[in-house]
């Protein structure tokens, strides 16, 4: 089944377009890479599907829905949960804080209920256990990584939007934060379209890819069928 | 009449006052944090509730009038704050500066409206009689201090407010809402909180907390149509000075005012008070420009 699926998606910042009718589709269950050098409009793309971008033009399907005309807010109601570029956690609100405003997305839910925050968020990521009465902008960028990502999982998605996780953050952080997105898909079952710039990771991590050029995807297929030697060409400088 | 006890007065004074500009005030300075626009029309609001009260007292009149003009006051002013903030104010969002002069525009209908409906001249609302005692001081270092009751209870009434909206803020889930859109407005629309929900729902809290403070005014002197204008520059200085957008920071803002004012008093007359009030907030702003508190530190945003 298919989970989400963009038809001729167009996005623009003011007179400059950005995206050129994007077609993707995401599997139920499916993890996908989104691969492309900087500037090619991946976080253009996640912005435009979490709504926090405007489309202008096409259509965007989540569940068999029509969400195009749905504000940010609505997206994430119906079960989109985002983890944004450059983490954006809520600087002057503690961890805890950051956490509850991620129970927004289940007002109006009806298959979930609201139970406050799941314990599997902490199961996952033990350090928010230690650090929850702390300042979010305190944090270090792997911290906020965690927090973002686990405020995201509060909201109980369905498909989880990752731009770039592991930017910037040291590396053996990097290894608990991969591991943890392994079992949100195997243990919490969730859909995952990932912004990611290392190859390795994305390869070992999704089973279909998307390479994103000057706002259009020029490639597409099966990280199983293909190498990721044969694309690397496409996203390293 | 011991000096002490004179100052003391002065002192009690300029808290009084600062507690009608820190009501005045905090409907500026919630909407300003959250949607960076400044409400011109936000005066009116005050007079509004004057005239709520006065309306209030013709039906319900007798020693309880004044308590149930509050919430009707409250109401009323909240109600047209929804009204502006969905007709003008969203409209308007992306276009700061034309939401100045269209709310300014709003403000002289209001005044255009009250002036029709019932005068240039204004009306007056009489204090219940519980409230028209004054505790004074015969014996001691305070002989000679007098403090009225009206006073006390503008004091009670504006430390309520604060309490109940420091309270919302800071320990509900609406709060929770409200500091997160504040912080960063769409990452907690991407997380499932309702922007425009929280805009309007602060908005109407705003101008309802401005009509309640006009009730308090009703007390002090008549209700006229311009009867907000004289509290609501002071209301702007407090805002600017606060911090733009911090309760804390609008809450030290108005008490530096309103004692500022009154302490300078005792020495100047009052055109000159507005003049050094004037001069002060200047330099407190040459030496810090972001006002008492803080609200974008960078410490947090790294």
């Amino acid at each position: 089944m298919k989970l989400l699926e963009l038809q001729a998606a167009c996005a623009a910042y003011g007179q400059s377009q950005v995206l050129w009718s994007i077609d993707m589709e995401v599997e139920q269950g499916a993890a996908v890479a989104l691969i492309g050098r900087n500037g090619v409009g991946k976080t253009t793309l996640l912005n435009a599907i979490a709504g926090v971008q405007k489309l202008t033009g096409g259509h965007l399907k989540f569940g068999g829905e029509d969400l195009t005309a749905t504000p940010a807010h609505g997206r994430a109601r119906a079960g989109i949960g985002f983890v944004p570029q450059g983490r954006h956690v809520f600087p002057h609100l503690t961890v805890m804080e950051n956490l509850t405003v991620g129970l927004a997305a289940l007002a109006g839910r009806k298959a979930v209920k609201e139970s406050g925050i799941a314990s599997h968020i902490f199961d996952l990521f033990p350090k928010l256990t230690q650090i929850k009465n702390r300042k979010a902008g305190l944090l270090s960028g792997g911290e906020q990584q965690q927090l973002a990502i686990g405020r995201a999982l509060a909201g109980q998605p369905r498909l989880l939007l990752l731009d770039e996780p592991t930017e910037g953050i040291q590396p053996n952080v990097v290894q608990q934060i991969e591991a943890a997105l392994r079992r949100i898909r195997t243990e919490l079952g969730v859909t995952i379209l990932i912004v990611e710039q290392y190859l390795d990771f994305a390869w070992s991590f999704a089973e279909a890819y998307h390479v994103m050029q000057r706002g259009r995807i020029i490639r597409s297929g099966s990280t199983a069928m293909e190498s990721a030697s044969e694309i690397s060409h496409l996203v390293n400088i | 009449m011991h000096e002490s006890a004179f100052l003391i007065g002065q002192v009690f004074n300029g808290i009084s006052v600062a507690s009608l500009f820190v009501m005045a005030a905090l409907g500026l300075a919630l909407s300003f944090g959250l949607m960076r626009v400044i409400n011109m029309a936000h005066g009116e609001m005050l007079m509004l509730g004057g005239y709520l009260a006065y309306l209030t007292l013709l039906v319900v009149p007798g020693p309880l009038g004044i308590l149930v003009a509050m919430p009707v006051a409250f109401l009323g002013a909240a109600f047209l704050g929804g009204i502006l903030e969905l007709t003008v104010i969203h409209r308007l969002s992306t276009r700061p500066l034309d939401t100045l002069l269209a709310t300014w525009g709003v403000s002289l209908i209001l005044q255009q409206a009250a002036r029709n409906l019932f005068g240039a001249i204004g009306v007056q609302v009489v204090a219940p009689t519980w409230l028209d005692h004054t505790i004074s001081f015969s014996t001691g270092i305070l002989s000679g201090l007098t403090l009225p009751d009206t006073r006390l209870f503008i004091l009670l009434v504006a430390a309520l407010i604060l309490g109940g909206v420091a309270l919302l803020i800071n320990k509900t889930r609406l709060g929770l809402y409200v500091r997160a859109v504040n912080q960063d407005r769409p990452t907690a629309a991407a997380l499932g909180v309702n922007a425009r929900l929280v805009d309007l729902t602060v908005f109407a809290l705003g101008t309802g907390v401005a009509g309640l403070a006009g009730v308090i005014l009703a007390l002090l002197g008549p209700v006229t149509p311009t009867v907000g204008q004289s509290y609501i520059v002071p209301a702007f200085l407090v805002v600017i000075l606060g911090g733009l957008g911090s309760l804390v920071g609008t809450t030290i803002a108005s008490l530096m005012v309103g004692l500022f004012t009154a302490l300078i008093e005792i020495y100047v007359d009052v055109s000159v008070a507005q003049v050094l009030l004037l001069v002060f907030v200047i330099l407190f702003i040459q030496i810090r420009p972001q006002g008492v508190i803080a609200v974008r530190s960078r410490a947090l945003e790294g």
